[in-house]
């Protein structure tokens, strides 16, 4: 009886895939198929956290005004980014003190671009321009994602991040056409940001271990190397207008594939950065533990605080009808 | 030319010097926002919690927004808020005061939203050259003040250790809210009206730390100076880094534009 069961609930998954329908958080669900997503939702919603502190680290330096307001507005967008997807993740049966306890045991990963340290200004930029542009050519198909609390929290990111890359673009612009040490500014950002930002994709195809199953679940729409081309290709013809030199000796148009090749990425240093020997991993790491740890007392206080007045509010009305 | 103009018995033209009083005064309230928001902006990544990573940055948001038209009214905004020295910023020295723990930041939003917040009403009820501003702002800060009298209640009536620190913070910060009542030139309140911003801010911020079972500060409310320093250009010593921090990418490259 049971066997049957469940058999007929997976056959009442794979039909809602197959048809393109949204899995809801009441539906039954393969468990790899729940861990998958948690896995996945988890590190998505660690990398908007631990992606606050690299551009944190330039608000208070920030040269204008408007700019100042722009890099506020935006890192507590990813604040917001990640309180739906922390959110969205608990609905598979998670929660966010737990989620976050695996960051901060480094037993959850964050996205390995943001252990690179931000030099300069113009690295906001190139962060807004290159992170946020591979973030969004990511995210974009996962809109379509088949669990569908990660999908709507997606349409709801992807607008604000698109606006994000707008930003970062006009930034670089501005120092592209600025002084020429605002150009050359410019240009060693998009130098040291480049790999790392192709890197975002992922391994190769060929390499990589959740793909196939990811894909067969319609989590993931196209592979990391379709959508690392697709990333190069819009690229190009931006770098160009923005005056801005992509650091590849190999990067040209290849008429026969209709696509730009490239040259090969250093996967060694993807490892290493992924194994926590980036140049920041430490660093984006213990300052999360600390903020959380320095901020215990605060949240004992407002749970004291809540669970006294609801206390009170209790007892106010047992002795209101006594 | 000049002679008539720069004589020295010559009477000032009163449009004028009201023009200058008024740039003067949007000078020193524009100060008050951008040096606060900076200060919320250091926040950004260390908060205790996500929704204060939210709230913090939304409050030093609005601040700004508030800095940027204020100092557009005395000039141009990134050349007042970076090329002007320590001496010659007219904020309060309550909001220069470095974050400490969250208790002394919510402390520090607390005395200065309650102040905010009557000011603007005075000055949105009025028909002067702020009223148009403080009605919108106005509506900014009374989210600002309901946030800070939130955590006031949550961290005095919270844990024990909670209500140590809320009470630390809001006894070392006390001394410098006197100086939110000093007459500012420019503004159009008379010494009555001060005088009762003044009792009523008392009387609030006496309530909501009484509710937060904190007991009010009794200590001088002079400043680390005489009362009204900040106004003239006399802050306290971890200002001048704050500012230095602030200034030093725009004052590298002088006559860029960003």
């Amino acid at each position: 009886m049971t066997a049957v069961t469940a058999d007929g609930y997976e056959a009442a998954f794979d039909a809602a895939l197959a048809a393109d329908e949204r899995i809801e958080p009441r539906d039954w669900m393969p468990d790899a198929y729940r861990a998958t997503l948690v896995r996945q939702m988890a590190q998505h919603a660690h990398s908007e956290i631990i992606g606050m502190q690299p551009e944190a680290n330039w608000i208070t330096r920030a040269p204008s005004l408007r700019r100042k307001a722009i890099l506020m507005a935006k890192v507590q967008d990813e604040a917001g980014h990640g309180l739906y997807l922390y959110s969205a993740a608990e609905t598979l049966g998670t929660s966010r003190d737990e989620l976050l306890d695996k960051l901060h045991t480094g037993r959850q990963k964050y996205s390995s671009i943001f252990n690179y340290p931000t030099l300069t200004w113009a690295d906001v930029g190139a962060i807004g321009w290159l992170v946020d542009g591979a973030a969004i050519t990511n995210q974009v198909p996962l809109c379509r994602c088949s669990y569908g609390p990660y999908a709507r929290a997606m349409v709801r990111i992807c607008k604000e991040e698109s606006f994000h890359q707008r930003q970062g673009y006009e930034l670089l612009l501005a120092l592209s056409k600025g002084t020429p040490e605002q150009h050359a500014m410019a240009q060693d950002a998009v130098d040291r940001w480049w790999w790392p930002s192709l890197m975002m994709f992922g391994p190769p195809d060929d390499a990589s271990a959740h793909s196939a199953q990811s894909m067969a679940w319609k989590i993931k729409r196209h592979s990391n190397d379709e959508l690392r081309q697709r990333f190069v290709d819009i690229c190009v013809p931006q770098a160009a207008s923005l005056g801005l030199m992509l650091p590849d000796p190999d990067l040209r148009w290849n008429d026969e594939r209709g696509h730009h090749d490239f040259g090969a990425i250093d996967w060694t240093e993807f490892q290493e950065v992924l194994k926590g020997n980036g140049p920041c991993n430490e660093q984006r790491i213990t300052q999360r533990r600390r903020a959380h740890e320095e901020g215990a007392w605060v949240r004992e206080a407002a749970a004291a605080y809540a669970e006294k007045h609801s206390t009170a509010q209790h007892t106010e009305s047992v002795e209101a009808t006594a | 030319m000049t002679t008539t103009t720069t004589h020295p018995t010559a009477s000032p033209d009163p449009a004028s010097a009201q023009d200058a009083a008024t740039a003067r005064a949007a000078l020193a309230l524009g100060d008050d926002a951008l040096v606060l928001s900076h200060r919320l902006g250091e926040w950004a990544g260390h908060a205790p919690v996500l929704e204060e990573e939210v709230a913090l940055a939304n409050i030093a948001l609005d601040l700004l927004g508030q800095a940027r038209i204020l100092l557009s009214l005395a000039g141009d905004e990134d050349e007042l808020a970076y090329l002007r020295e320590e001496r010659e910023f007219r904020n309060l020295q309550l909001v220069e005061q470095p974050n400490g723990d969250f208790a002394h930041t919510i402390a520090r939003q607390l005395y200065f939203s309650v102040h905010q917040s009557l000011l603007y009403k005075e000055l949105a009820a009025g028909d002067g050259p702020f009223a148009g501003l403080a009605a919108k702002a106005v509506k900014e800060v009374a989210y600002h003040r309901d946030h800070a009298e939130h955590w006031v209640a949550r961290l005095g009536d919270g844990t024990a250790e909670s209500h140590e620190r809320m009470q630390r913070a809001c006894d070392a910060l006390w001394r410098f809210t006197g100086e939110l009542f000093a007459p500012l030139e420019g503004l159009g309140l008379a010494p009555e009206t001060l005088a009762s911003m003044e009792a009523r801010w008392l009387e609030h911020v006496g309530g909501v730390l009484k509710q937060a079972t904190l007991t009010v500060p009794s200590g001088p409310r002079t400043g680390a100076w005489a009362a009204g320093a900040g106004r003239q250009g006399l802050h306290t010593e971890s200002f001048g880094r704050m500012l230095a921090e602030m200034q030093h990418l725009h004052r590298s490259h002088p006559g860029a534009s960003w």
